[in-house]
């Protein structure tokens, strides 16, 4: 385990192994959203209350889970890079924050966009409004932190201490449709009861949630393989890897 | 399939511009990112490429911590 953790933890060992992983990631996300696209808006069926427009569900829940995740991926990663100095976990930080950033921006537009047919209006200063937009205001906070330092290792920093606080956040939008009266519906999934769906509704749901989580892990394999070559440009191997390039 | 034509899923029961704005900015916003991470890619690459053309004549730099040059 330990070994395995060292490996990753390597630029030039990740370098090599995300390389292999990445195409998989692609094919994966690229088939789940497109199915889950073809069967949401063509071939579920419309819902009675709300006839056409649950169809924005497709794209709203994937990026609602993401916008959260990432959250958490980010925090996990600034976690590992303050406690072990693993830079390959800074640098897969830094390049979550802005996907994570325009995933919580697809969920609220996507949502007031909802809300206009739906509850006749676009924003509501609810819990899990507000919330998610503290959510994008955090996201925004990490990667303007990051840039505001002279030096690369104390923007590094402030941002990972940054993200593992704003991490708080996080169930805070989770409970925040328990906790307060709110105009947003309960949770689609949980994991101790089947959804309030019909299968043939929720099935291309979670396809594209899927989907989504898929394309998280090929863009930040991608990105983070042009964020190591551009911090170890000096480094051997990676002078070594331009000459056989060309 | 849950319409009856082509003008209907267009239509989307009166509520075609919300449906069509959410997953037309969805769309547009995941397409950016992945030809965002391609350039950024491609540029990286040219760099490299350049630099290493450079130090083929004298002798490589040595590793280091440096930043960006």
């Amino acid at each position: 385990m330990w070994t395995f953790i060292h490996k990753w933890g390597s630029p030039k060992w990740f370098y090599a192994m995300s390389a292999r992983l990445q195409p998989w990631c692609w094919a994966a996300a690229l088939m789940l959203i497109a199915l889950g696209t073809v069967w949401g808006l063509g071939f579920a069926p419309a819902d009675y209350q709300q006839g056409n427009s649950f169809r924005i569900i497709y794209v709203h829940v994937p990026a609602a889970f993401l916008a959260q995740s990432v959250f958490v991926s980010m925090a996990a990663a600034s976690l590992v890079f303050m406690v072990w100095k693993i830079k390959v976990a800074d640098m897969a930080a830094t390049v979550m924050a802005p996907f994570g950033a325009v995933m919580t921006f697809v969920a609220l537009f996507s949502g007031a966009v909802w809300g206009v047919p739906t509850w006749g209006t676009w924003w509501m200063w609810d819990a899990r409004l507000t919330s998610m937009l503290i959510l994008l205001f955090l996201y925004l906070g990490v990667i303007a932190l990051r840039g505001a330092f002279a030096s690369r290792d104390g923007g590094s920093k402030a941002a990972s201490v940054l993200a593992m606080v704003g991490v708080i956040n996080i169930p805070i939008i989770k409970y925040s449709v328990d906790w307060w009266f709110t105009l947003h519906q309960p949770s689609t999934f949980s994991v101790t009861s089947r959804p309030a769906m019909p299968v043939e509704m929720w099935l291309p749901l979670l396809i594209m949630v899927l989907g989504f989580y898929c394309f998280f892990i090929a863009l930040t394999l991608m990105r983070t393989r042009s964020e190591i070559l551009r911090r170890e440009i000096n480094k051997r191997w990676v002078i070594d890897l331009a000459r056989e390039m060309r | 399939m849950a319409f009856a034509s082509l003008g209907a899923f267009f239509a989307m029961g009166g509520h075609g511009p919300y449906v069509w704005a959410a997953w037309g900015v969805t769309a547009l916003l995941m397409a950016a990112c992945v030809i965002h991470a391609r350039l950024e890619r491609r540029q990286l690459a040219r760099l490299l490429m350049r630099r290493a053309r450079r130090g083929s004549t004298s002798q490589p730099h040595q590793a280091s911590h440096a930043d960006d040059p």
